[in-house]
């Protein structure tokens, strides 16, 4: 005997417009109660739209909502909370001075006559705490938790207005392995205590890990909606995409010749003396591809930022084949060959408001044939661009249209285009898929490569542990500015790559060498980890 | 060209809006718009003395406006075009009362150097304090404006002033006989139409100043938008960060980018000095180089929008006195009225957009769920 499993979540026909652009189209899905959903797709696709209508940041211009099987109307934020939604967002919406407590029950304190309860909040955060497995500390001030932990914080603030039903954009996009395990037990665990769960990610291995069923997105319409035992990383891939999709990089062994960058004891202070970077030392050789595993704030972006010439070292050397080129400005280096793929591309890899022709030059405006002693060349800039546009597949290939009017894709793939047409020695590539769409990941995966085996050298920091274990010939881990260790890509586990970015060391004896990547078509049910 | 349509329309929609403004307020104090509207077109469109005054007005607009346009191309907010027109102004007339009986061209052409580089150099310091030091603009320039004054009011008091004159201005460098200017000038319109058989009134001021304007609207559009130099600069405007990226020093396009501002509104001392009052008249600017900045913010940092909105402003400052005189109650105040008014709509644009987009249907989408 037994009940019909109720549906905590059903969008039916959601249909959102804004101004030309249709971002959702006609979108049906259903999430069963006390399960893990996974909504995945493309940047752009619409997963992050069709959650801020159904948490009530949106209002859909057409199709209705059902909330444990009644229609109801969410016309704010207030109004989700009130149905038990609660969201937890990509970039945090926390108060860093002030304590776990206080930040949660910002908005809605508990009063005690006057003053604001601050002892029953804290009992019921501990409370709440334990109950799920969270290990918060209430007293604890925001901004001395780890990123995992603020997280958590993101998680007990919708728990403590009584969220049942918690949506979570991208939750493991700022988090090590080590971490991304923690959260997993953790949303099992909520799971298990009855709450359902919608995760929106485009991080296939951990959605089939993880999730129960899942809702593929593309262009505004749902490709597919499947339970995850029925799901292989390639099938979804291809929901995604529409087409066949390489997942794994392709490659060949690396023969890296000379060294052509040599980073001596390279050091950087921060204000108060602070060691952002503390002596490091490394080499990349010519045809090989050298990653740097960190996470985020580890020194790696002020690490690129030297060796591009933007920022000046406290101490030490690099030498590009050999010579010195700390004296050297972008511009120089970039003449010496020295391309750099920079890590923000709205701050420093674009000129928003101008066209992909003006964009195309940025770096090269002084060289012929681009510009004489005075004038730009409009009619070689145009062309070049035009050209540049079609080999690297940047879409729309209307030179004329502003860069802002590109997708975060495209326009990553104009700026790989425009660096690598300076045949380089040396590429500086950081963060190079971050916010880019599966097609534009794989095209710029494989032009990488093809740079790596015409005997480019190139040095790759990726905060996507995948994207550096497939890419890399070798791999070193930045921890607090040093280098903790060095891998084979080939053998290390991610687990102890893991451990290398948090500061540990992985164990003596190091683990059996076990295959480190994903196949394409392998079918794993959710509770296989 | 769509792109062109879609710049001029909200210009022109909050000119047209201000005009209407105007009108009620014209209504209120009892007159009759219309009588307003056609005093306004007859005064500064119609006749010689029309068309030579509106473009003679327009001049100064020109050069402050072009000037606030490229600093403002450059991230930069230039308040000082004001302190920069008054050096420029005394350096020209310096010139000529330290070279007397020199060759007239000499002395013309030395004028007109002299104050472009004071103009360049009293915004190029700001320029400076801001690329080394971080000094905001915007402050410095203000004070530089009152710097200006005082030094420039006190040199002309003191030393370059006619014994017993009254009028703060200093000794002429040309003076009228017969209808023309004798010594180091630049010619009127008057005696540069008539070799063309073109009769032109003398008594008006409109000069060869007026086709220097013109010729910096090419040079300005030129610069900026087809000379390396001009890239390198409107990056730096468009993102500080990127431009780096692209090898382009920030400091040397902060400085540049004021020193061009300075000697575009030093150019107003020429159509000045050169151009008209042959000596260096303090106070002659009723606040040209802060119109500047309505006048770009209208032209939209553009030189054509740039032209367009100055001899607009020209037109206003013709009729003024007009309108005061042929109405019974509107003073030529109303004229500042309406330049206040179109600035405000033009700041609006924001809410403008939003009323307009519905209407005409013309949308930029916004991007969604990136």
């Amino acid at each position: 005997m037994g009940e019909a499993p109720k549906n905590a979540v059903e969008m039916h026909g959601i249909t959102k417009r804004f101004g030309e652009v249709l971002a959702n189209d006609h979108i049906d899905l259903v999430v069963r109660d006390h399960s893990i959903h996974a909504i995945i797709g493309e940047n752009g696709a619409g997963k992050s739209t069709v959650m801020n209508i159904l948490y009530g940041f949106y209002t859909a211009d057409e199709g209705e909502i059902l909330i444990d099987g009644e229609p109801r109307a969410l016309k704010s934020p207030r109004d989700a909370i009130a149905l038990g939604l609660g969201m937890v967002h990509q970039h945090f919406m926390l108060v860093e001075p002030l304590t776990v407590t206080e930040n949660i029950v910002l908005g809605a304190e508990p009063i005690a006559g006057l003053a604001i309860d601050y002892k029953r909040a804290r009992a019921r955060v501990r409370e709440l705490s334990e109950q799920y497995g969270l290990k918060i500390d209430p007293n604890a001030t925001v901004g001395d938790l780890s990123v995992g932990q603020q997280q958590r914080v993101e998680i007990l603030k919708t728990l403590y207005r009584g969220a049942r039903i918690l949506i979570l954009d991208e939750p493991t996009a700022v988090l090590t392995p080590g971490e991304v395990e923690e959260m997993f037990a953790i949303l099992r665990g909520l799971r298990a205590q009855g709450k359902t769960i919608i995760i929106i990610t485009h991080k296939l291995a951990e959605v089939l890990a993880l999730s129960d069923n899942i809702t593929v997105m593309r262009d505004g319409r749902v490709a597919g909606n499947l339970p995850t035992k029925e799901a292989t990383v390639g099938g979804l891939a291809r929901m995604m995409v529409g087409r066949e999709v390489l997942l794994r990089v392709d490659k060949k062994e690396a023969h890296p010749s000379g060294a052509v960058l040599t980073v001596r004891d390279l050091s950087l202070r921060g204000r108060e003396g602070a060691a952002i970077l503390d002596k490091m030392s490394f080499e990349v050789r010519g045809g090989e591809i050298l990653g740097i595993a960190g996470v985020e704030g580890n020194g790696q972006t002020e690490l690129v930022e030297i060796l591009a010439g933007l920022r000046k070292a406290s101490g030490g050397q690099v030498l590009l084949e050999g010579a010195p080129i700390d004296a050297l400005d972008p511009y120089q280096r970039r003449l010496r060959g020295v391309a750099h793929i920079p890590e923000d591309r709205h701050r420093r890899g674009m000129l928003l408001p101008f066209d992909l022709a003006a964009n195309s030059i940025l770096g090269v405006h002084r060289n012929a044939p681009m510009s004489g002693p005075v004038l730009l060349h409009g009619h070689v800039i145009t062309t070049r661009a035009d050209r540049l546009v079609r080999a690297y597949d940047v879409r729309p290939p209307v030179v004329a249209l502003p860069a802002r009017a590109l997708s975060g894709g495209n326009q990553q793939k104009l700026i790989v285009a425009r660096e690598f047409d300076i045949k380089p020695r040396l590429v500086l590539v950081a963060q190079p898929t971050r916010g880019v769409d599966i097609g534009a990941t794989e095209f710029i995966h494989r032009k990488l490569v093809e740079l790596r085996d015409e005997g480019a050298a190139i040095l790759l920091v990726s905060a996507e542990l995948d994207e550096v274990r497939s890419l890399s010939d070798r791999i070193i881990v930045i921890y607090e500015g040093r280098i903790a260790g060095e891998v084979d890509p080939r053998i290390a586990s991610e687990e102890e790559i893991g451990i290398m970015m948090t500061g540990g060391r992985p164990a003596e004896t190091g683990p059996a060498p076990v295959p480190a990547l994903l196949p394409d078509d392998a079918p794993l049910s959710a509770d296989s980890r | 060209m769509k792109n062109v349509a879609k710049n001029l329309m909200f210009p022109l929609i909050a000119v047209v809006a201000a005009f209407l403004v105007g009108g009620v307020i014209v209504l209120i104090v009892g007159d009759s718009p219309l009588l307003v509207y056609e005093l306004f077109l007859t005064s500064a469109f119609t006749g010689a003395d029309g068309i030579g005054y509106t473009l003679f007005y327009a001049t100064p607009f020109i050069f402050t406006g072009l000037a606030v346009a490229v600093a403002f191309k450059c991230g930069l907010l230039n308040i000082g075009a004001e302190g920069q027109l008054i050096v420029a102004a005394f350096a020209a007339a310096w010139v000529g009362l330290v070279l007397p009986g020199w060759p007239a061209l000499l002395v013309v052409t030395l004028s007109i150097l002299a104050a472009m580089l004071a103009g360049g150099i009293w915004a190029g310091v700001p320029g400076l304090l801001k690329a080394r030091f971080g000094a905001h603009e915007v402050i410095t320039t203000i004070m530089m404006n009152f710097i200006a004054a005082g030094l420039i009011g006190w040199l002309t008091h003191d030393h370059f002033r006619k014994q017993g004159d009254p009028i703060l201005e200093s000794l002429p460098i040309a003076e009228m006989k017969d209808g023309a200017p004798v010594g180091p000038h630049i010619p009127r319109m008057s005696a540069i139409l008539e070799p063309l058989g073109i009769h032109f009134p003398a008594r008006l001021p409109l000069n060869m100043a007026f086709f220097f304007a013109l010729a910096a609207c090419v040079i300005v559009y030129v610069f900026l938008w087809k000379t390396k130099w001009g890239y390198e600069l409107r990056a730096v405007g468009v993102s500080p960060g990127a431009a780096q990226y692209g090898g382009i020093s920030i400091a040397r396009n902060i400085v540049l980018a004021m020193f061009i501002s300075g000697m575009l509104a030093g150019m107003v001392g020429v159509n000045e000095v050169l151009g008209y009052r042959y000596r260096y008249y303090h106070d002659f600017s009723p606040g040209y180089g802060f119109s500047g900045i309505a006048v770009a913010l209208l032209g939209r940092n553009h030189p054509a929008g740039v032209l367009l909105a100055a001899i607009l402003f020209g037109a206003l400052t013709r009729s003024s006195l007009f309108i005061q005189i042929f109405t019974d109650h509107v003073s030529k105040d109303w004229v500042v009225i309406l330049q206040a008014t179109i600035i405000l709509f033009v700041a609006c644009e924001a809410v403008f957009r939003g009323g307009a987009l519905r209407l005409f249907r013309g949308s930029r989408p916004s991007v969604a769920g990136e």
